[in-house]
């Protein structure tokens, strides 16, 4: 029993060593990106992380300084909702994360936050543009982002459509996944209130790659519009199939379209009447793109994809926030509500654009773009650029 | 729904149904000869196809692209490129996963657990490789002549690669029945199928003529790649799965084991998919949308299994005692 009790005693010993040992360097703290890194969207899940990385690697300073250790932990949440939630259960345990960044899909993002929101965690979104991301109340605290809301988006769409388009008889297409139902909702009750006529709205499997039964009715309907809410892989499939079937309606999207490889996945010579919305811009139409994407070429080897500049911006609201808290506490650990009430009081001018956020946690004031798709992704023109103040909140 | 409507639709959508049926069947016919002989399924045929897919594609873009020759024979090789590199590791899949299970006399199970071992491992070591060297969604390069419509009703035009498909699938049965039923080869695969112990009593090298079966269903799934690729322009890691699973479906329907069956099998499962897929919806006015199109396709697959447990061309296979 005394045996016990010594042995005890002196584990307690070590531990309280080992932890004033640690409160001198005043310990590590973590950011961790969650962004699909394998499977079909990791281009764009990569481009998050690795712009996250240049900004540690940038603003790491400040913090280090303070006597802190911080460090990059990227997360693989594969596009999946489940992988996303079983990662963030486990980086919630990890008392060195102050703060995520991610997600790249709106299905993945919803089902995690509320596992950052458990103990406060905070989230800043580079990419996710459905209005639930930022609308629940559970996690209203922890819950941000720096890019335009699909409910705007959608609407954007619709009046571009509408407007320049002149289109009449719309055929909507979603891939089933929260973003692209999510926004060809918003675009479809948009387009109908405009009058237009909406012969077919449905919804195909992510996974799908045969768009003929759909296509073929299109050859007797004769749509003006072909509206697709999803992501690229399938919407470059969708434009070369139509092309193939001798339809010539306009295509338009989301932002789920906005990668290089639409060109390629649809074939340049199919790249006709085609467009897209979306809420990351060019990196040609931001103020500060030039230097970050020499910095980003330099150090990874290989140029920008389209949401490396709002990863990038995204970890640096995350590193503000942290620098902020750890300062209010006078130089000590700061805890994750305070980091988390800390990112809305962040601005900066970032590399997309100035960087504030209203109470919501969506940010103040974001753009949206319409481009037209080009043979290829350098021939990308911008046809509209509007700035839209984020709906609600103050 | 208008009987005008019907009409105008029907056309295309059989060409198209039977178009994805024959890719189906071309999978499906590698599935087949590897269960005929082994009684085993290959899951790893999905993942053998898509690496073949991955090889025509990349010896389009980067070696054949630009080259004087005519599209067919460009695609002709690609073809038989894919073919050797997917009959290799086909062989080279039996080599390592299959016959040391084989020779160890494992549970039937393992073979199984392996194939799907191997499945996996090919799909993240193409990602991976193919990460090394940019993005790993690999577009079908840009081959116009395969798009020239061709008239199938006065409205209504098929592109060329339809045609290529459909001569090609044909190819394919015809040439692998003719091997099964009509060649020494093929008879020593009949009877290694038959009884595997009796053949090797009878002096034949079991385990090389289970070797070469394996090596021509991946030579067939590297063709079948190739057609792929054609068809729906684009390939990645994890292109292999959904038409695996929709071939070795159209196996089972057909009866699998049998070649004729599998061909009959795919053609059977792409026409209905393609049927349902565009007329459900406009029946039910929408309220049943095209993304339902596969759970009707399973539905009559099961109903078919259960009156017909065989599959469509299958004959009762007999107990052994």
């Amino acid at each position: 029993m005394t045996l016990m009790k010594t042995l005890a005693a002196a584990t307690t010993g070590l531990m309280l060593l080992s932890c004033a040992a640690t409160a001198q360097d005043k310990g590590a703290i973590k950011i961790v990106t969650q962004s699909p890194l394998s499977g079909q969207q990791s281009v764009a899940g990569e481009g998050i992380m690795l712009g996250a990385q240049l900004a540690v690697a940038q603003f790491a300073k400040q913090l280090t300084d303070m006597g802190f250790q911080l460090s990059l932990q990227p997360e693989d949440d594969q596009a999946t909702p489940n992988v996303g939630v079983a990662n963030a259960n486990r980086i919630l345990n990890d008392p060195a994360v102050l703060g995520v960044v991610g997600h790249y899909n709106s299905g993945v993002a919803i089902p995690s936050s509320e596992v950052y929101a458990k103990d406060n965690l905070a989230m800043v979104s580079p990419a996710n543009t459905n209005p639930a991301i930022t609308d629940r109340e559970t996690t209203r605290a922890i819950a941000n982002r720096i890019c335009g809301r699909d409910d705007v988006q959608g609407p954007a769409g619709a009046n571009f459509a509408t407007d320049t388009l002149k289109a009449k008889k719309v055929y909507i297409i979603n891939d089933k996944s929260a973003y692209g139902s999510g926004i060809a909702q918003t675009f479809e009750a948009a387009i109908r209130k405009s009058g237009a006529n909406v012969i077919l709205s449905t919804g195909m499997d992510q996974n799908e790659t045969d768009f003929s039964s759909i296509l073929n009715r299109a050859r007797v309907d004769q749509p003006d519009l072909v509206y697709y809410g999803g992501t690229y892989p399938q919407g470059g499939l969708i434009i070369k199939q139509m092309r193939q079937k001798g339809l010539k309606a306009a295509f338009l999207g989301g932002d789920g379209l906005d990668s290089g490889d639409l060109q390629k996945i649809a074939g340049p010579e199919n790249m006709t009447n085609a467009y897209f919305t979306t809420t990351a811009l060019p990196l040609s139409q931001m103020p500060a793109a030039a230097a970050f994407a020499q910095a980003y070429k330099a150090k990874f080897n290989k140029d920008p994809e389209v949401y490396s500049a709002y990863g990038y911006d995204s970890a640096r609201v995350v590193i503000e926030a942290i620098v902020a808290a750890a300062k209010a506490k006078g130089g000590a650990m700061p805890s994750r509500a305070a980091v988390a009430a800390a990112v809305r009081e962040v601005k900066f001018d970032g590399v997309t654009g100035p960087v504030a956020f209203n109470n919501r946690g969506d940010i103040a004031s974001a753009k949206y773009v319409v481009i037209e798709a080009g043979k290829s992704a350098d021939a990308n023109k911008i046809v509209k650029v509007i700035d839209v103040a984020a709906p609600g909140g103050s | 729904m208008s009987f005008q409507l019907v009409l105008e639709l029907l056309p295309s959508t059989l060409a198209d149904g039977l178009i994805l049926g024959l890719l189906y069947a071309t999978i499906a016919l590698g599935y087949t000869m590897v269960y005929g002989v082994l009684g085993l399924i290959n899951f790893a045929h999905s993942e053998i196809f898509m690496v073949g897919a991955f090889v025509a594609v990349e010896l389009l873009t980067y070696v054949l692209a630009g080259s004087p020759l005519h599209p067919v024979i460009q695609l002709v090789l690609a073809m038989i490129v894919a073919a050797a590199v997917s009959a290799a590791l086909a062989g080279l899949a039996e080599r390592v996963a299959y016959r040391p299970l084989r020779r160890s006399n494992a549970p039937k199970l393992a073979p199984l657990i392996t194939a799907i071992g191997i499945s996996l491992f090919l799909q993240d070591a193409v990602r991976f490789v193919e990460s090394l060297f940019g993005q790993f969604i690999r577009p079908f390069p840009s081959m116009p002549f395969f798009d020239i419509p061709l008239p199938l009703t006065p409205n209504d035009s098929v592109p060329m690669k339809s045609l290529v498909i459909l001569i090609v699938a044909g190819a394919m049965l015809a040439g692998l029945r003719y091997t099964v039923t009509h060649t020494r080869l093929g008879k020593a695969i009949r009877a290694v199928a038959t009884d595997r112990m009796a053949a090797s009593l009878m002096g034949i090298d079991v385990n090389r003529i289970v070797m070469l079966t394996f090596v021509i269903g991946g030579a067939l799934a590297g063709v079948a790649g190739t057609l792929y690729a054609l068809q729906f322009g684009r390939v990645d890691p994890f292109s292999g799965f959904i038409p695996g699973l929709k071939a070795f479906t159209a196996a089972v329907l057909g009866g699998i084991g049998s070649i004729p069956g599998a061909m009959v099998g795919g053609i059977v499962l792409g026409l209905i998919e393609m049927l349902i897929g565009t007329f459900v919806p406009i029946l039910t006015n929408n309220a049943i949308g095209t993304e339902y199109k596969d759970i009707f396709a399973f539905g009559i697959l099961i109903l078919i299994l259960i009156f017909k447990p065989t599959g469509l061309l299958g004959r009762p296979s007999t107990e052994k005692v």
